[in-house]
C-alpha cells in the first residue's frame, strides 16, 4: 500500500495551499473596493453588480468552469488577450486556475465585507471628514479598522472556499500533477483508482481542516458581540 | 462675516436661506424640529451639497458656483448630537485624529490646552471610549473638534442626548470655551435656555427659512416672533456685579436698565454676568408700589402690547437707556389698569435667573 505522505499527495496539498493563498490575497484586493462601492452607492448598478458577484453561489461550478474554459481558450476573448500579451493560453495552467478560483470565490469575500462596511454608521465617516480626513484616508483609518471582523470572515471564507472547490478546477485546470491537481481532484483520482486508504486520508484531512477553520472563525469572531 | 445662501429641496422639505452672520462669538440657529437647522449646518459643513449655493467664511470662499470644497477641505470643527467617538481608537488617539491631519503651522490649539479647558486629564489615558459617560464622550468630541484649530465650530444640538447633570457640566465648559478661544461657533438648538445662556446672536428658522436674525436680546424681545410666545419667553441682560450685601446675602447687579438685587453671586465685583428675566416673572404697576416684597422695581415705558392667547397679553418694556424686557400679564389686568403703548409704568421683577 502506498504511503499517505506520497509525493503526489504532498504536492497536491502544497498546490492547494498555494492556490488558496494567492486567490485569497487577490480576492481581498479586488473584493474590498467592490464591497465598499456596493455598501455606499445609491446607483442603479448596485443591484446588477451585486447579482453578478453573487452568481457563483447559485450556478453549478461546471457552468462557470465551462464558460471560463471557452473564454480562456485560444479563440475566447480572454485567450486572445493573453496570447496578444505573449502569455499564451491560460486554460490548464496554474494562472488559469487562479483566475477561475477568484471568480468562483468572489461572493464569499465580497458579501461579508459588504455587510461589515454597511454596518459602519455613515456618521463615523462624516466625523472623519469633519476632522480633515480625505475619503481614502477615512477608508484606511476608519472604515477598514471598523470592518476588521468582516475582513477576517472574508479571508477565511475565501481561503476555505477555494480549498474546497472541485468542479471549476476540473473544467478549467484538468488534472496536471504539480500544476493543477489540487487536493479535491486528487481525492477524486484516488477513488477512481480504488485507492480508498489514500482517499480517506486526504478526505479526513480536509474535514479536520474545514472544522478548524470554522471553529477559528466562530471563536475569534462571535456574532452579536459587536456593538 | 459669514455669508451663506442655500436652496435645497427634498420631498416634503425645502431649505431656502440667504443670511449674513457675524464671524465671532456664538450664533444660535434656533427653531422647532423640522425647521431645517441641522440641514443648514450640514450644508455649511459640506456634508450636504446644495448646488448653486454660496458660502463665504471670513475671507475664504467654501462654495460658490462650481467651486465646492468637500468637508475635509474646510477648516471647520463639527460636534454632532451624539459624540461619535471612533470606537477603535483610544481617547487620546480620538483627540489627536484631526490634529494629526493639519499642518503643524496651523495648530493654534494645543492638546494640553484642550485637556485643561475641558477637564480631560482623567480621561485621556482611557483606552475604550465606550467606557466613558455621555457627558465625558461629548467633552472629548468637542476637544477633538477644537484640536483641528477650526475657523468655524459647528455644533448640532450637542446637549440634546444628555441628562440634565451632564448638560450643566458641558454648558460650563462651553462658556469657558467662549471666553478663552476666539473661534466663532454656530450652535443649533431647540432649547431656549441653552440659547439664552450661550448665544450672542440669534437666527430663527421656521420651515426651512430664516424668519429673523439679530443680536440675542433684540431678537428674543420681539413680540412678532414665535420665541416671544414660548412659555419660557423672556429677555436676556448682561449686568455687572456692583455690590455684595453680606448681611442679607444679596448681590446688586447693574445694567443699562437699572439695577437688580439677586441672591448672592459668587463673583468678584466688576465681573459681568448674564441673567434671564422671564416674561412671566415680570409684572407691571402704574404707580410706584409701596409695601411690596418685590425688591426689584424698574421704571419702564410700554413700547408695545400684544395679545397672547385668550387670557394674556405680552408687553414689551423699555427700561433705562433702551434695554428691552418682556412682561406677560392677564388681559384683564391690562384693561383694568388701562395699559397702552407709550405709558410710563413700573416693572416688578419677581425673579432673576442668573445663567452665566
Amino acid at each position: 500500500m502506498e504511503s499517505a505522505f506520497s509525493t503526489a499527495n504532498l504536492s497536491a496539498i502544497w498546490l492547494t495551499i498555494k492556490l488558496a493563498t494567492v486567490v485569497t490575497v487577490i480576492l481581498l484586493l479586488i473584493g474590498t473596493p467592490i464591497a465598499w462601492w456596493l455598501s455606499r452607492t445609491r446607483s442603479w448598478w448596485k443591484g446588477a453588480v451585486g447579482a453578478v458577484v453573487a452568481l457563483p453561489i447559485v450556478l453549478p461550478p461546471t457552468v462557470i468552469g465551462f464558460y471560463l474554459l471557452v473564454a480562456m481558450g485560444p479563440h475566447g476573448p480572454l485567450g486572445q488577450l493573453t496570447q496578444s500579451l505573449g502569455l499564451g493560453v491560460l486554460s490548464f495552467t496554474f494562472a488559469g486556475l487562479v483566475i477561475a478560483s477568484v471568480i468562483y470565490s468572489l461572493p464569499f469575500v465580497v458579501q461579508p465585507l459588504q455587510n461589515a462596511f454597511e454596518s459602519i454608521p455613515e456618521r463615523a465617516l462624516e466625523t472623519a471628514a469633519t476632522l480633515r480626513a480625505s475619503v481614502l484616508d477615512t477608508f484606511f483609518s476608519v472604515a477598514l479598522p471598523l470592518a476588521k471582523p468582516g475582513l477576517l470572515t472574508a479571508s477565511v471564507l475565501g481561503f476555505a472556499h477555494t480549498v474546497g472547490e472541485f468542479g471549476v478546477v476540473l473544467m478549467i485546470g484538468g488534472n496536471i500533477p504539480g500544476q493543477t491537481r489540487v487536493v479535491s481532484v486528487q481525492i477524486y483520482d484516488h477513488v477512481e483508482a480504488m485507492e480508498y486508504f489514500q482517499a480517506h486520508w486526504l478526505s479526513a484531512a480536509m474535514v479536520v481542516f474545514s472544522f478548524v477553520v470554522l471553529l477559528l472563525l466562530y471563536t475569534l469572531n462571535p456574532t452579536g458581540r459587536r456593538k | 462675516m459669514i455669508q451663506a445662501r442655500f436652496d435645497l429641496a427634498y420631498p416634503g422639505f425645502a431649505l431656502d436661506v440667504d443670511m449674513q452672520l457675524p464671524a465671532h462669538g456664538v450664533t444660535a440657529l434656533f427653531g422647532p424640529s423640522g425647521s431645517g437647522k441641522t440641514t443648514l449646518l450640514r450644508c455649511i459643513a459640506g456634508l450636504e451639497r446644495a448646488s448653486g449655493g454660496l458660502l463665504r467664511v471670513k475671507d475664504e470662499v467654501w462654495q460658490e458656483g462650481k467651486l465646492f470644497l468637500t468637508t475635509h477641505q474646510r477648516p471647520l470643527g463639527y460636534v454632532f448630537q451624539e459624540a461619535s467617538l471612533f470606537p477603535h481608537l483610544s481617547v487620546r488617539r480620538n483627540l489627536e485624529y484631526g490634529w494629526q491631519r493639519i499642518a503643524a503651522s496651523e495648530r493654534k490649539v494645543q492638546l494640553e490646552q484642550v485637556i485643561l479647558l475641558l477637564g480631560l486629564s482623567q480621561l485621556i489615558d482611557r483606552n475604550d471610549p465606550s467606557s466613558l459617560s455621555g457627558g465625558e464622550r461629548q467633552r472629548v468630541a468637542i476637544g477633538r473638534a477644537l484640536l483641528t484649530s477650526p475657523s468655524l465650530l459647528l455644533m448640532d444640538e450637542p446637549l440634546s442626548a444628555l441628562d440634565t447633570a451632564s448638560k450643566q457640566e458641558i454648558l460650563f465648559y462651553l462658556e469657558r470655551l467662549h471666553g478663552e478661544l476666539d473661534i466663532p461657533v454656530l450652535y443649533v438648538s431647540h432649547a431656549l435656555d441653552e440659547v439664552a445662556r450661550l448665544a450672542d446672536y440669534l437666527v430663527l428658522l421656521e420651515r426651512g427659512r430664516v424668519i429673523a436674525s439679530g443680536a440675542l436680546n433684540d431678537t428674543l424681545s420681539r413680540l412678532d416672533l414665535p420665541t416671544a410666545h414660548l412659555d419660557d419667553a423672556g429677555a436676556v441682560i448682561e449686568a455687572k456685579v456692583a455690590v455684595h450685601d453680606e448681611a442679607y446675602h444679596l448681590t446688586r447687579l447693574d445694567f443699562s436698565g437699572g439695577n437688580l438685587w439677586v441672591s448672592k453671586v459668587e463673583r468678584a465685583v466688576g465681573s459681568v454676568v448674564r441673567a434671564r428675566l422671564l416674561a412671566r416673572d415680570v409684572s407691571v404697576a402704574i404707580a410706584a408700589p409701596h409695601g411690596s416684597s418685590i425688591t426689584n422695581i424698574l421704571a419702564a415705558r410700554i413700547v408695545e402690547i400684544q395679545d397672547e392667547g385668550a387670557d394674556r397679553v405680552s408687553l414689551r418694556l423699555a427700561v433705562g437707556g433702551g434695554q428691552i424686557i418682556l412682561s406677560r400679564i392677564t388681559r384683564r389686568s391690562r384693561d383694568q389698569l388701562g395699559l397702552a403703548a407709550g405709558m410710563e409704568v413700573f416693572a416688578q421683577v419677581k425673579s432673576v435667573a442668573l445663567i452665566a
